[in-house]
């Protein structure tokens, strides 16, 4: 008898344990105030009815460029609690979040769990153009619409039909800074410094070299590092013999803060320009005072008086204990928009109307601009170049495509 | 021609870091026939201890040179206390196991600050806010910044201080009757245990140059930073001869100089690939290493 109730009893454990693991961050853009959506089942009772519209949602929420992921997180959450104040056609939004740690191997496995375990509507990410260049093969396999917030390298829309952007591409933004480094600061020569295992850096840096050349201008030096690296004085000093003028970095901001301090402490003086992978709230914390004076391109300035901008930069400072957004996530929070905008225009979740409607995203009003895809699934906007001053960003000038 | 004595210089001052880290696998190794595996970590450890440090004490303390001195000199003493530890705590009690028991071990301890760096720290990358900013010196025609010539001496300095207690004192010879024999050494009235012990401390404390690297050089902290100088490392003590401590020296500059020209030349991707292109090429000619001796396995 006794045994028999220990076994009653190792069973009841067994199944108290199983029960308990049932799928954990499940948790969602519900951190506003109306107690939100619960996971599966709470819909029903919330709103006039309806399954809730899924979003996945991959990004690098630790690593060395967790600071992407986070902020994309945040613009997500908090278009979601927004539109969950009038759902879209009465149905809740619900935001499934996964780390992908800035690894383009785990962006394809978390993505692949979002869309068979998740059975999102639609992906969101990733900000890293080889992440998302990893990861949208599956979502085009799926056929299941990825929006992309801000990868900029032109082949990430090129993998299909289901993938799409709201961001500018890297020829464009590659030559807003050779252009702003020939027509407005006068540089005749630059030197690149570019991260050969990332394809928005080797983009970047071929798209500058291309514009700046044929402006007249002379790449007198070119150099690669590897993620990851903490030791650029080799390739700084290669550069520096050639002196030049500028001194182009395309990278992300974890790099960029060590290569300005090394550049600097190697004595090179020339003003460093780079792209939108500098925009984050770390970029000083590793840069300290290295970068004063410098420019790169960016996809909005928060300085922007535009109505729109202003009011989303007080609803996230009210959400955020006072931060500031940076342009990843008012990209995020332009893409949840969008996407909400395109499924009521879908009248539903159905994937091929879906990306039909997201297809046809004509002039949407955006935090980041008015948005229209075109036929390439890629967004035709204008950028803005920041300059850094007193560890802050400036807005110098807006560059229309 | 100045970009090569540029070049040569920045790669003697990474190869003095890569030294220093070499000196203490190849002592341990020398004493206990056992690749710390852990040393690496102990380095991060090292980085991390300091930046806590600094940024407890103040930033305008850690800002002063004697401020400085002392943070380093209190980083040495933590690692050293660290490397006594994990000797105490994993090594000590697998002193008679199979001697691959003890490597696996090592890897263990590796991973395990690893996870407790990333338990402690967190996974971000921290980074160290400029100290000070040395003017550059132009010495006969180089400019060369006064950070790396900090970095050479105060290696050069504690390599010596190494040498010294190795070759002069009673405890290092005590410590190279120990590698020699240590049964022997034992029967001859010496504290073995002790000696190991503080093998470990005085190997584990060269380690505290992660601090300087970091704080000068770098700037740039995560949990897997000891990870690749660790490795490097110890490719540099095999390539000097393992249990060497003069080749151990000898190979870190090999590597160092190495890794530099290959990052400024048009193979920059390459930069990690040569040290162990060196490692094969060095082993194929001298199985040894670079001044090892060639000793016969007793069975």
């Amino acid at each position: 008898m006794v045994r028999k109730g220990i076994l009653v009893l190792f069973v009841a454990l067994l199944a108290a344990s199983l029960a308990s693991c049932t799928p954990p961050s499940e948790n969602s853009g519900d951190s506003g105030g109306g107690g939100g959506a619960a996971p599966t089942g709470g819909s029903s009772g919330a709103s006039s009815g309806g399954e809730p519209i899924k979003f996945g949602v991959y990004g690098d929420l630790t690593g060395d460029t967790a600071t992407f992921g986070q902020s994309m997180k945040k613009g997500v959450d908090l278009a979601a609690e927004e539109l969950n104040q009038k759902p879209p056609l009465g149905r809740t939004v619900e935001i499934r979040m996964e780390d992908d740690g800035g690894k383009s191997e785990q962006a394809v496995s978390v993505v692949t769990k979002l869309l068979t375990e998740g059975k999102v509507h639609a992906v969101i990410g990733e900000v890293a153009s080889t992440n998302s260049l990893a990861a949208a093969p599956q979502c085009q396999k799926e056929k299941i619409p990825m929006v992309t917030p801000a990868s900029t390298n032109p082949q990430v829309t090129e993998v299909g039909d289901y993938i799409f952007r709201i961001c500018f591409i890297d020829p464009f933004q590659g030559s807003v800074m050779a252009k702003f480094a020939v027509n407005s600061l006068k540089k005749k020569t630059a030197g690149i410094l570019y991260d050969q295992k990332s394809d928005y850096s080797k983009g970047l840096a071929q798209f500058f070299k291309a514009t700046f050349t044929q402006l007249g201008g002379q790449v007198v030096a070119e150099a690669t590092y590897s993620k990851g690296d903490t030791d650029f004085n080799a390739q700084l000093n290669a550069i520096k013999g050639h002196n030049p003028g500028v001194l182009f970095v395309p990278g992300y901001y974890t790099e960029v803060g060590t290569i300005a301090r090394q550049a600097r402490d190697q004595g090179i003086a020339a003003p460093l320009l780079g792209g939108d992978g500098w925009d984050s709230p770390k970029l000083f914390e590793g840069a300290g005072d290295k970068l004063e004076g410098c420019y790169f391109s960016n996809h909005y300035s928060s300085e922007s008086k535009d109505e729109r901008v202003v009011k989303f930069i007080d609803a996230f400072k009210k959400k955020y204990s006072g931060e500031v957004p940076d342009a990843m996530a008012a990209l995020s929070y332009d893409t949840t928009m969008i996407l909400a905008d395109a499924i009521q225009r879908a009248g539903g979740t159905d994937a091929a109307k879906l990306r039909e409607a997201l297809a046809g995203t004509k002039e949407f009003k955006g935090v980041t601009g008015a948005i229209t895809i075109d036929d390439k699934r890629n967004a035709t906007k204008p950028a803005v170049v920041l300059r850094i001053e007193g560890q802050a960003f400036k807005y110098v000038e807006t560059v229309v495509p | 021609m100045q970009g090569f004595f540029q070049n040569l210089v920045l790669g003697i001052q990474l190869g003095a870091v890569y030294a220093m880290i070499a000196v203490g696998y190849t002592m341990v190794y020398g004493v206990l026939r056992l690749i710390n595996f852990a040393h690496g970590d102990v380095y991060m450890v090292g980085a991390y201890v300091g930046l806590t440090l600094s940024s407890r004490v103040g930033l305008a303390f850690t800002r002063t040179p004697g401020g400085f001195a002392l943070l380093f000199v209190a980083t040495l003493v933590i690692c050293a206390l660290l490397g006594l530890l994990i000797e105490r705590l994993a090594y000590r009690p697998l002193r008679t196991a199979p001697r691959i028991t003890a490597l696996i071990t090592a890897i263990g301890v590796s991973l395990l600050l690893e996870a407790l760096a990333l338990a402690i720290w967190g996974p971000a990358p921290r980074f160290f806010p400029t100290l000070f900013d040395l003017p550059t010196q132009n010495v006969a025609g180089l400019e060369l910044n006064g950070k790396y010539l900090v970095i050479l001496l105060v290696s050069l300095i504690l390599m010596i201080i190494l040498w010294a207690v190795v070759t002069q004192t009673r405890v290092g010879k005590a410590m190279r009757a120990v590698a020699y024999d240590r049964d022997a050494a034992a029967l001859m009235g010496i504290n073995v245990n002790r000696i190991i012990g503080f093998t470990f401390a005085l190997g584990s404390m060269l380690a505290a140059a992660g601090l300087l690297v970091s704080a000068l050089l770098n700037y740039k902290i995560d949990p897997y930073a000891g990870v690749f100088p660790g490795l490097k490392a110890f490719v540099a003590a095999v390539l000097g001869g393992i249990g060497n401590i003069p080749g151990a020296v000898v190979g870190g500059l090999v590597m160092g100089v190495a890794e530099t020209f290959v990052a400024s030349s048009a193979y920059s991707n390459w930069r990690d690939a040569i040290a162990f292109v060196l490692l094969i090429g060095i082993l194929i000619c001298r199985p040894a290493g670079l001044l090892g001796r060639a000793t016969v396995e007793k069975v």
